[in-house]
């Protein structure tokens, strides 16, 4: 099976830079939120359709990233 | 690759899809996320989850020898083997199991340039079933393991003081300045934050390009040179973890050319959790000031 329509996307969620990679495999679409720096995952979602997957990976990068703490230096 | 100081330890992903099933080859995944290979994986390559088959899981350590012979042997691959490591997040974790490999004295191991991004997003095949290689015929024989690649708090403290090898923090600005104290969204594992006194700041990720290969040499060297680091150096690389320090280890080592260079894989989860360790916070050391 092959990956097909890649597409790769950076965004800002609370304050943090975001990228969301998504593909179609078969059926099924996938979609990765990670953090940009260092590139942690946040969320790994699939789905029926791309705008279903992006809007889940980053409600739950939203839950993740609002809990970090910014601290005065 | 060819102007890499070791360009033998990279492959293409092109090579992968033509020889990652030769007989004498084994492909094996490492992720950050440990549930990607289930998504989808370069065909024949099994998987290694760094949270439980390459670490310690007792106490806080790399594989011992016998973890290490054991997990060799298991997945088939004897000294003799080309083993083509990748993963997810430019190679992030696929460079920490290396790390551990030529540790161990494995010869012949090498990353695929770019990763799984470079593999999906170029469409090639994926294949779902999880592969579980036969064990080799005869139990793996490791090296004793080569400690010039790691470095330990005590030595780390002590090049923290006498300023005899250069110090790079690879992990982002935020977490080098104490604003955060762990990479957005991840779940904070220091009393403290900021960085060990005198460390360079160059964030792991800026040794790859945006497809997820590794920058040219001149690029990394320049890159890395504006810091002050350079092959006649002594080096320590540490991050949070010593997963991202182990990816800039394996820059410096092995496309640069730095002869003396080692992870400390105890980290900032180490370092910040010392009681009485020294802590600088704020903006970058640069070379020169």
């Amino acid at each position: 099976m092959k990956p097909e329509d890649y597409s790769e996307r950076t965004l800002e969620i609370e304050g943090w830079p975001v990228r969301l990679i998504t593909y179609r495999l078969g059926e099924k679409w996938h979609t990765k939120a990670d953090n940009v720096s260092p590139g942690a995952n946040l969320a790994r979602i699939e789905a029926d359709s791309k705008e279903e997957a992006e809007s889940r990976a980053t409600e739950r990068a939203k839950q993740l990233l609002s809990r970090t703490r910014r601290h005065e230096v | 690759m060819a102007n890499y100081a070791h360009p033998e330890v990279l492959v293409p992903t092109s090579w992968v899809a033509e020889h990652g099933k030769d007989p004498n080859v084994r492909v094996v995944e490492v992720d950050v996320d440990t549930k990607a290979y289930d998504e989808g994986h370069v065909p024949g390559a099994e998987a290694w989850a760094w949270t439980t088959q390459l670490c310690d899981t007792t106490v806080r350590d790399i594989l011992s020898k016998q973890q290490f012979e054991k997990l060799m042997t298991e997945s088939g691959i004897t000294p003799d083997t080309t083993v083509v490591i990748y993963g997810d997040s430019n190679n992030w974790f696929a460079a920490w199991a290396l790390w551990q490999m030529k540790i161990y004295g494995h010869k012949d191991v090498r990353l695929m340039d770019g990763g799984r991004k470079k593999w999906i997003a170029e469409s090639r095949d994926l294949e779902k079933t999880a592969n579980k290689p036969a064990p080799a015929s005869e139990p793996y024989r490791a090296s004793d393991p080569d400690l010039s690649l790691r470095a330990f708090l005590p030595e780390v403290q002590q090049a923290m003081k006498a300023g005899n090898s250069i110090m790079i923090d690879v992990r982002s600005p935020q977490e080098f300045t104490g604003e955060i104290l762990a990479p957005p969204g991840l779940p904070e594992t220091c009393q403290r934050g900021g960085h060990i006194p005198g460390a360079h700041n160059v964030p792991w990720g800026k040794a790859c390009n945006d497809d997820g290969t590794f920058k040219s040499r001149e690029e990394l060297q320049s890159l890395y040179g504006a810091e002050g680091i350079d092959a006649s150096k002594p080096a320590i690389a540490y991050c949070r973890i010593g997963e991202r320090s182990s990816h800039t280890w394996f820059v410096l080592k092995y496309l640069l050319g730095v002869g003396n260079v080692k992870n400390y894989d105890g980290s900032w989860t180490e370092w910040g959790n010392l009681v009485g360790a020294p802590v600088e916070k704020g903006a970058a050391h640069k070379a020169g000031a």
